[in-house]
């Protein structure tokens, strides 16, 4: 365990193993948060869970367009980001609510808590939500939030990233995860980013650059699906030791 | 088969996107039946979890709500208890978000006046008897108390996803 902010775990130390990780010493708050005891089964007739249905009038006008939700426009790289939502076949999902949370461009958040010394956006409070359409597609107009520095360790800093929320059709699809951008040179320094220790599920977290996306002389695109499943990742295989 | 896309922690300013209106009453304030259910979420030191997300789903009734939780960890609902589903007793299915928490965790509300059909539920009819009791809410002058402990000897049954 690391006591000390000075003291990252480096994200591939071979004692991490595993894949999946809701107690993942990198990340200094699993440890008196994660579940310390062996997850219980439940029957298997009892995870076919429908889940809560949410209508148009859950949205409201511009929910889906961050920049347009002030008088003014706010600073920052304005950028599309969409993506269809799927389950684990690669069906649409349809109608799912999609709620997104995010720093403003200098890389930070409307809330009483951040007190990181960059300035706020009167005119961003980056929040959005909206419903995916008949093919599973969501959408948000906004920009590209800042990097951050939080107090996990020494010099800890944030990727760039987007919260995501969503609801499937049933309770057991359930994700809230949070989106990335290719390339951040900070990747291999964060421990939320490394919590997910397969590469390849860790890579399903970026979204991908798209030119078809991008609109000329005005914004860059992004794609980012999103796969929604009831064996999600990081739930607790192993109980933690007490007071390790 | 295409893999899940993974959880990752809610964060602690989860606020500006999850908690932008009221929507911890799954019943009309003053509906007939309805009860107030209130609770503290707590970490492994016994500290109150100022930073997590409690969403309440009666999927019989369809009914949904969420309530983040306060700046001494608390969090309360205004519901009616659900109608017993085909697998048992009544019943509300629980997601525990939260900082520090990288993927949210499942627990479920049963209600202290339904001894009988609690015996015969199957979910808690595995567990023993201090752990079944983590998952009945407390009968407190007519309110509802339930406490969620991610983690000590007291610790509330999560489910496996």
């Amino acid at each position: 365990m690391t006591d000390t902010l000075d003291e990252i775990v480096l994200p591939d130390d071979p004692d991490f193993g595993g894949e999946v990780q809701v107690d993942y010493p990198g990340y200094r708050s699993t440890r008196w948060r994660a579940p310390s005891r062996p997850l219980v089964s439940l029957p298997e007739d009892q995870h076919d869970l429908r889940g809560p249905v949410f209508g148009e009038d859950a949205i409201g006008e511009h929910d889906g367009d961050l920049t347009r939700q002030h008088a003014g426009e706010p600073l920052g790289e304005r950028i599309t980001v969409t993506g269809r939502v799927l389950d684990t076949d690669g069906r649409p999902i349809r109608g799912a609510l999609v709620e997104i949370w995010q720093a403003n461009a200098a890389g930070r958040y409307k809330h009483d808590v951040d007190q990181h010394p960059a300035p706020l956006d009167p005119n961003f409070s980056g929040a959005g939500r909206c419903l995916t359409d008949d093919e599973g597609r969501y959408r948000f107009v906004t920009i590209k939030p800042g990097a951050y520095p939080w107090r996990n360790h020494d010099n800890a800093w944030r990727p760039s990233h987007i919260h995501f929320s969503l609801f499937g059709r049933q309770f057991t699809e359930r994700l809230v995860t949070q989106m990335y951008f290719p390339g951040d040179p900070l990747f291999p320094f964060d421990p939320i980013f490394n919590s997910v220790r397969d590469p390849k599920a860790r890579a399903l977290l970026v979204a991908q650059f798209d030119l078809a996306t991008t609109k000329p002389e005005w914004s860059l695109g992004y794609q980012w699906d999103i796969v929604l499943g009831r064996n999600g990742f990081g739930h607790n295989t192993t109980p933690l030791e007490e007071n390790a | 088969m295409r893999a899940p896309t993974p959880s990752q922690t809610v964060g602690p300013y989860y606020a500006i996107g999850l908690c932008r209106r009221p929507e911890n009453e799954l019943v009309p304030r003053d509906a007939p039946g309805a009860l107030t259910l209130a609770g503290t979420l707590f970490d492994g030191a016994g500290e109150p979890i100022v930073d997590g997300v409690i969403e309440v789903w009666d999927a019989v009734g369809g009914r949904w709500g969420r309530c983040g939780t306060d700046g001494q960890g608390r969090f309360s609902f205004r519901l009616a208890k659900p109608d017993a589903g085909p697998h048992g007793a009544p019943r509300l299915d629980v997601y525990v978000f939260a900082r520090g928490l990288l993927k949210h965790q499942h627990t479920r509300i049963y209600f202290p006046d339904e001894a009988e059909a609690n015996a015969a539920d199957p979910v808690l009819a595995q567990l023993s008897e201090d752990d079944r009791a983590t998952l009945v809410a407390d009968d407190e002058d007519g309110a509802l108390r339930f406490d969620i402990r991610m983690q000590g000897e007291r610790a509330t049954v999560f489910f496996a996803p």
